[in-house]
């Protein structure tokens, strides 16, 4: 790994005087079995690398990338970075991380097991995991997919502004979706099971889960339209925490994109609410001790008690908000720049379970799956509509599944319902963690 | 982009340890961008990015490798990873020639993005910030984008297939924010064709501009969608996606294979209303989801799926279709040499029907207006989807009345069929999307004219 820092270090040496240049480097390599009726339906081995190159000039930004770490491609890359800044137009604001002092988490997010897993055994957890899957209820009529995918991936950030910044991890995670069969009836299901390396993977347990998710829909109707209690399963309540992340950045806030954006100090949220992003919990899915501009992560207490306390930083939105750093800046990859963004999110979690929960709700909705999150929820607006799929909650306790209806409500309304949280935290394969959620009043649409 | 000897070399290499079909495929893409926001060009964004992916098929065993070292060497060392995970038993040399096919390829491009100034393509930027900030003081924030890619390709495989294609889109778009005493409300406008720097010629960036703007600020004064199901007449051009979620994904033949479709064993059924005609085209030139060649060496095709409502036909990647017996539809697609290919819609499409657009909202007592969509999401195995309006208004009594606010509608795609009732004359095609499949992104079209649907329901929060 001292090669990509190297590689990014070389590049950011080749500033000119009146020019700030960053480099950030990748690589990665992913192993992906796909199992399908006892065989290997598919096994990709994958290795890629690139460089992304942002150079600032009389604050002028420009971006530019390759898809390889050849010498030339470097130097041509830094070359039409350049170019690019040079057609941007001024902004004060524009300028590349500082070392801030802040010394990054120690978290040990390498596994060299992973590299060292033989082919075979790969193979033989995604044949065990739809074997498993297939056998887990008698009304599983199918599996779409059974997968083993494990990553290692190392990236370097360095800056001619002082920033010199390496990470690696590893990955791995099984993942299957299976079909139930009833009465001519189908419905669909999924489980999955994450780790640092493979020998914290348990396919039974998302064998079981897809089973599970599938077969309790099964004779799912479409019910009438009322407002009632919700209850978002974890997985449900991790993705509306990205939607609520979101509107918590500073890019949203400057940029007059978010509906909290003169909010700071309010109560947003119902009291019973803590949402926290803190990248440095080693159990994240998406832990990191570094940002994708090398700053060092950190908890950011965003929502304490309700009350909303900051926003995310990257370097530029904290300069321009007067503020710092909040270690917050994301990438997606190498071809384009650090935008800002929630890397691990989490509600502090409440003491009771699901179940208990459950128990003291009347008429609701046990929320398993949403659909259309990217068409339904306006994350400026605050308009939240999606498809959801699960069961009916009838005095106190789960009753028939439903299908084909929509849940309704605003980002904003559903901060400030919120009735329950439980105990039940997990972190899962996004930016974020799941918690089981109660929220009140919110519109189920259906016939 | 490779000799034809080292194609030959790098796909006899893939098959030498037993592979029955091996396949070379290489991309050299480069893309660039500007995007202006809070007032100014913040950035422009530059890159290429080329490799081959290798893949070789053993039985049902799949195999794929890829790198981004193009010389002998590399193309050497990716085919026998994909020969490896594809576990061939060994079968000895296999030689392999490969020849071109003759496509006939697409109009040619008439002004190459890289030939145009950058600060030509941040002038159009500037202008559409500019027509759309000029709608009013309730426009309170404008981002556009500009971008093109030019994407070529190279396919090989050892049926003896060589083909190859020039990919060129351009895009553009433009996203307002307004704010008044409702809150913030967005409005978005968006162009995109396989053509050059051309498209500009007949997109009106200023205009894309005040649209946004106008719909944006038009939904400042919009109310709760209504909550249940009502009857949904969606305008000309956006009821694709509704298509494209309702049966479009039901229909490729890989969920259909592995009975993860509502549609499996239903050719020959009536699945829609007559009035329904559903058809994939690859071939239509300049559109979005267009290609010559798709990313299996295949030229495009006119795939009829749904006629007078009859169901006709699934489409067809090579590896499904080899297991049939049959040829591929020319839907083999795949965002990048970093990924494997799969049965991929292109521009998908409902044809035409005769009515008068005006009066099928005229005869609607009421009900929704969709006028745009955005993107939407299904369930092949159980058909039921969502997709989301960003501009909609009420039907009262004929008439279209108040805007309503964002939301999702909910429907089950072979239910959905059956309930179109009313077709315009008025055929569109609607705004460039990028479909979104197991993990990986392709450009697609879509278009309808004018339709209703008896009801589907609406996921507002008004009673």
């Amino acid at each position: 790994m001292p090669e990509l820092l190297d590689i990014a270090t070389r590049i950011a040496g080749w500033a000119n005087d009146d020019e700030q240049v960053e480099a950030f480097v990748v690589h990665e390599t992913e192993t992906e079995v796909r199992a399908y009726e006892g065989e290997v339906e598919s096994f990709t081995r994958a290795e890629s690398q690139g460089v992304g190159v942002r150079v600032i000039v009389d604050g002028k930004q420009g971006y530019a990338y390759a898809g390889t770490l050849d010498d030339t491609a470097l130097q041509e890359t830094l070359c039409e970075a350049r170019d690019n800044a040079s057609f941007a137009e001024p902004d004060e604001f524009n300028g590349l991380a500082v070392p801030d002092g802040v010394e990054p988490a120690s978290l040990e997010l390498w596994s060299d097991t992973v590299g060292a897993f033989p082919t075979e055994n790969k193979i033989a957890l995604a044949i065990e995991l739809e074997r498993a899957a297939l056998a887990a209820d008698t009304r599983i009529s199918g599996i779409e997919s059974a997968e083993y995918i494990d990553t290692a991936y190392e990236s370097a950030v360095a800056t001619s502004t002082g920033i010199t910044a390496a990470a690696r991890e590893t990955g791995c995670y099984v993942s299957v979706y299976t079909l139930a069969e009833a009465d001519g009836e189908t419905q669909t299901g999924f489980g999955f099971s994450i780790g640092r390396e493979p020998g914290e993977l348990d396919p039974a347990i998302a064998a079981a889960d897809a089973a599970d998710r599938a077969t309790r829909l099964l004779g799912a109707t479409k019910p009438g339209s009322e407002r009632l209690t919700v209850v978002f399963d974890p997985w449900v309540t991790a993705q509306f925490l990205g939607i609520v992340g979101h509107t918590l950045t500073g890019e949203a806030v400057l940029k007059g994109r978010s509906m909290f954006a003169d909010r700071l100090g309010d109560a947003v949220a119902n009291p019973m609410v803590t949402l926290v992003d803190d990248a440095t919990v080693p159990a994240a899915f998406t832990a990191s001790a570094l940002d994708g501009e090398g700053i060092a992560t950190r908890c950011t207490p965003l929502i304490v008690d309700g009350e909303l306390q900051a926003f995310l930083h990257n370097a530029y939105s904290a300069r321009r908000a007067g503020s710092s750093s909040t270690g917050s800046a994301v990438r997606s990859g190498f071809k384009s720049g650090p935008s800002v963004g929630a890397q691990a999110l989490t509600l502090l979690p409440g003491k009771q379970s699901q179940a208990d929960l459950i128990a003291g709700i009347d008429n609701g909705f046990l929320v398993q799956g949403v659909s259309g999150l990217h068409s339904g929820v306006n994350p400026v607006s605050g308009d939240f509509s999606t498809g959801a799929e699960g069961l009916r909650i009838r005095n106190g306790e789960v009753a028939e599944p439903v299908r084909e209806v929509t849940i309704a409500s605003t980002v904003q309304r559903l901060l400030q319902d919120v009735a329950g949280i439980g105990d039940d935290l997990q972190w899962l394969p996004m930016s974020s963690a799941g918690v089981s959620l109660v929220v009140g009043d919110v519109t189920m649409s259906g016939a | 982009m490779l000799n034809h000897e080292l194609i030959n070399r790098t796909l006899s290499t893939a098959m030498r340890t037993g592979g029955e079909f091996a396949e070379v495929f290489v991309e050299d893409k480069r893309s660039s961008s500007a995007v202006l926001d809070d007032g100014r060009v913040e950035e422009l964004t530059s890159g290429r990015d080329r490799g081959a992916g290798i893949r070789v098929v053993v039985g049902d065993t799949t195999g794929f490798a890829h790198t981004a070292d193009l010389s002998e060497a590399g193309l050497s060392a990716a085919a026998e990873a994909a020969a490896a995970a594809a576990r061939g038993g060994g079968g000895g040399a296999k030689v392999v020639a490969v020849s071109p096919i003759d496509i006939e390829r697409s109009a040619p491009v008439r002004i190459p993005p890289e030939d145009v100034a950058k600060a030509t393509k941040v002038g159009l930027l500037t202008l559409a910030n500019e027509a759309a900030r000029a709608q009013g003081s309730a426009i309170s924030q404008v981002s556009a984008r500009y971008g093109d890619s030019r994407r070529r390709i190279l396919v090989a495989n050892s049926d003896g297939v060589l083909a190859e294609d020039d990919q060129v889109r351009t895009l553009f778009s433009v996203s307002c924010v307004a704010s008044g005493d409702t809150g913030l409300q967005t409005g978005r406008e968006s162009t995109g064709r396989t053509v050059g720097f051309e498209l500009f010629d007949e997109a009106d960036v200023e205009e894309m501009g005040r649209r946004s703007a106008e719909r944006a600020i038009t939904k400042l004064s919009a109310q709760p969608a209504p909550s249940g199901a009502v009857p949904v007449v969606v305008g000309p051009g956006g009821g694709g996606v509704l298509f494209h979620e309702a049966c479009g994904h039901g229909l490729e033949a890989d969920l259909v294979g592995k009975g993860a479709s509502v549609f499996a064993n239903r050719v020959g059924e009536q699945v829609a209303s007559p009035l329904v005609t559903l058809i994939d085209d690859g071939t239509m030139a300049g559109e979005w989801g267009h290609f010559a060649v798709d990313d299996e060496g295949r030229p495009a095709g006119h795939n009829v799926l749904i006629q007078d409502g009859v169901l006709t036909d699934y489409m067809w990647d090579q590896l499904r279709a080899r297991k049939e017996g049959r040829l591929s539809s020319g839907n083999g697609r795949r965002q990048s040499y970093q990924h494997l290919p799969m049965v991929r819609m292109t521009n998908t499409y409902i044809t035409a029907g005769h009515d008068d657009p005006e009066a099928i909202i005229a005869d609607t007592d009421s009900g929704v207006y969709v006028a745009q969509l955005g993107g939407g999401q299904v369930n092949t195995a159980t058909g039921d989807f969502v997709f989301g309006m960003t501009e909609a208004y009420l039907i009262e009594n004929g008439e279209i009345t108040d805007p309503i606010r964002e939301g999702n509608l909910i429907g089950n795609g072979p239910e959905v069929l059956t309930r179109i009732d009313r077709l315009g004359h008025d055929f569109a095609m609607g705004s460039p999307g990028t479909c979104g499949k197991d993990g990986q992104g392709v450009p697609v079209g879509d278009g309808t004219p004018t339709l209703r649907v008896t009801s589907l329901t609406v996921g507002g929060t008004a009673a």
